[in-house]
């Protein structure tokens, strides 16, 4: 089954599609000459932006209505492929709502998933899908063997979103078919946190936290030393389940994935399940006070001390330069 | 709501802090030494505890699925609290993708009566597909509110807060429905001496999956194969310094090198 047709779960926010949609469609385009964008939610505002990463189409679902994504959206995606509108692959963003969709789609089209990948390559009708495991060291690539559509999921900054020029996608209305028990759930309210400074996976530097802050009240220093570099505040998966920080500031296999100019893991060791989230970092500086500390196997300064010591005098030294 | 009947999904999986490695022959990861409890779901199974006594009793029983009979894990989760197992072990279930395993847990629940709310994790440590959840609500026919960082029971629905890209939703669902809960979303209790000796006599049901008429499974129902496995370029050491006091200059230097200040 060659692969002529995609389509990529897509998504807006503040009324743009979402960077990481553009990153899918770029790809997508590479693959196959006819891709689709499919939004849960109202698609025509984002048709011209769409359709300028390389959709022709858009399947727009509208208002949910406070129905969650996973159960409306897979339930239209499976109406139309039911309605013959069948493509061979689709790529979903590894979030929230990308998630739940595709898991759901899978059980209805009763296909398998591969999750948490950063790259795909068609060769004739082998579709294959790679991940990094072992905290990136190692490179597995799977490839499907059922019939399509096959259902992939990627992690954000896989692929580098570029425009292609395209016209604005042509809007088609898709409606949501009754969902039955399982759309019982209802959102009631909506809650923004509201950050200052650059966004965490948008910025250029980011100062992460660790465990080897001590105590919680220590994370202050990381937060200066970011808003002095005009960078984002990041931290560990440790001190986020430790409740110190929002889960908004993970970076990891579980969190966000960064790739900033500048990493600074600030009493950070390295354990895989971060390393995912930053070794695509252009350069890493880790502060530590254990040599053995698996970060400096990555990092292109590394400073074996106390984050106590150290941090402190880095933010007077960028204090005096003023 | 009394008498409230809790099944939590739980997977055993190697210790994490030994490093991983894969089978040569089938690249699949390797779990044949001891199984602990993984941690991603210490939070489900306290979850449950604490809302079955929230809700002024309760029962809270657990699923899991081995290939190879392993149960300490399991075990952990019963000197939590929990009364009753089900494991679905059956040499045939290696190398099952996440929709079969979805199927196979689906009918350890069923086995079990189908309750009131099923808890998970939002994914593994080990394979971290993290669709499992999701993938079984849909199996069971049920609704789901994934990503909750807070739950509570209200009369005959769940008050969630989900996680959400830019911060969280509020969210109802009457039951029965699946909920998976983020790690840190409470604190998990450490097993008492009592319950660890109460957990050696509560009851582990082992099934296979043809027990549960779940067919086909393991590799030849994944519907994907391996292609390759290879080494990732590795990312070069740097320079590595002990702090004599002036480290902090060495950073300002790197940064200032970087044009960044």
């Amino acid at each position: 089954m060659a692969v002529n047709n995609i389509w990529v779960f897509a998504q807006g926010a503040n009324g743009a599609a979402t960077t990481f949609t553009l990153e899918l469609l770029t790809k997508a385009r590479s693959l196959a000459s006819n891709v689709s964008a499919f939004v849960a939610g109202d698609g025509t505002s984002l048709a011209g932006e769409l359709g300028k990463y390389g959709a022709t189409k858009v399947y727009s679902t509208g208002d949910l209505g406070g129905r969650l994504v996973g159960v409306a959206a897979s339930a239209a995606m499976k109406a139309l492929i039911d309605g013959g509108d069948k493509p061979d692959l689709i790529l979903f963003p590894q979030n929230y709502d990308g998630r739940d969709t595709l898991a759901r789609l899978s059980v209805k089209l009763n296909s398998t998933v591969l999750t948490n990948n950063i790259d795909i390559s068609v060769n004739g009708d082998e579709v294959v899908a790679t991940t990094p495991i072992f905290g990136g060291n190692v490179l597995f690539a799977t490839a499907f063997t059922g019939a399509g559509p096959h259902l992939a999921s990627f992690r954000p900054k896989s692929f580098a979103a570029e425009p292609s020029n395209g016209a604005a996608a042509q809007v088609v209305a898709v409606a949501v078919p009754d969902t039955g028990v399982t759309g019982a759930a209802k959102v009631t309210a909506v809650h923004v946190e509201e950050s200052t400074g650059p966004k965490l996976d948008e910025a250029n530097i980011v100062v992460s936290g660790g465990r080897g802050l001590g105590e919680s009240k220590n994370y202050g220093l990381v937060e200066e030393l970011a808003k002095l570099l005009h960078g984002a505040p990041g931290a560990s998966r440790a001190i986020v389940d430790a409740g110190w920080v929002p889960y908004s500031y993970q970076v990891g296999q579980t969190g966000k994935v960064v790739k900033p100019s500048v990493y600074i893991a600030a009493g950070i060791s390295g354990a895989t399940q971060h390393m995912v989230g930053m070794k695509g970092s252009k350069n890493i500086i880790a502060i530590n006070k254990d040599k053995e500390a698996p970060i400096f196997a990555v990092a292109d300064l590394g400073i074996v001390g106390d984050v106590h010591k150290v941090l402190p005098k880095l933010i007077e030294a960028l204090k005096a330069r003023g | 709501m009394k008498g409230m009947k809790i099944v939590v999904c739980v997977k055993q999986i190697p210790d994490p802090a030994t490093p991983g490695s894969l089978d040569t022959s089938t690249h699949a990861l390797k779990r044949d030494g001891k199984l602990i409890l993984d941690d991603s779901d210490a939070y489900g199974v306290e979850m449950a505890l604490q809302l079955a006594a929230s809700a002024g009793g309760g029962e809270v029983s657990i699923v899991s699925m081995a290939p190879n009979g392993e149960m300490s894990g399991m075990r952990t989760a019963l000197a939590m609290g929990a009364v009753r197992g089900v494991l679905v072990s059956d040499p045939a279930l290696a190398g099952s993708d996440a929709l079969t395993t979805a199927k196979v847990l689906a009918g350890a629940v069923q086995k079990i009566g189908m309750p009131d709310l099923v808890i998970a994790a939002t994914e593994s440590t080990d394979g971290y597909t993290g669709t499992v959840p999701e993938q079984l609500a849909e199996v069971l026919g049920l609704p789901s509110v994934t990503f909750a960082k807070k739950v509570k029971i209200e009369g005959a629905a769940v008050k969630i807060e989900r996680q959400t890209e830019s911060g969280y939703d509020e969210v109802e669902c009457p039951l029965p429905v699946l909920v998976s809960v983020t790690a840190g979303v409470v604190e998990p209790r450490y097993p008492s001496f009592k319950g660890i000796m109460d957990a050696k006599k509560k009851e582990i049901v082992t099934v296979t999956a043809a027990d549960l008429g779940v067919s086909p499974v393991g590799w030849s129902g994944a519907g994907q194969k391996v292609s390759s496995v290879t080494q990732a370029e590795a990312r070069k050491a740097g320079q590595v310094i002990e702090d004599d006091g002036e480290a902090h200059a060495k950073i300002v230097a790197f940064l200032e090198n970087l044009k960044v200040i």
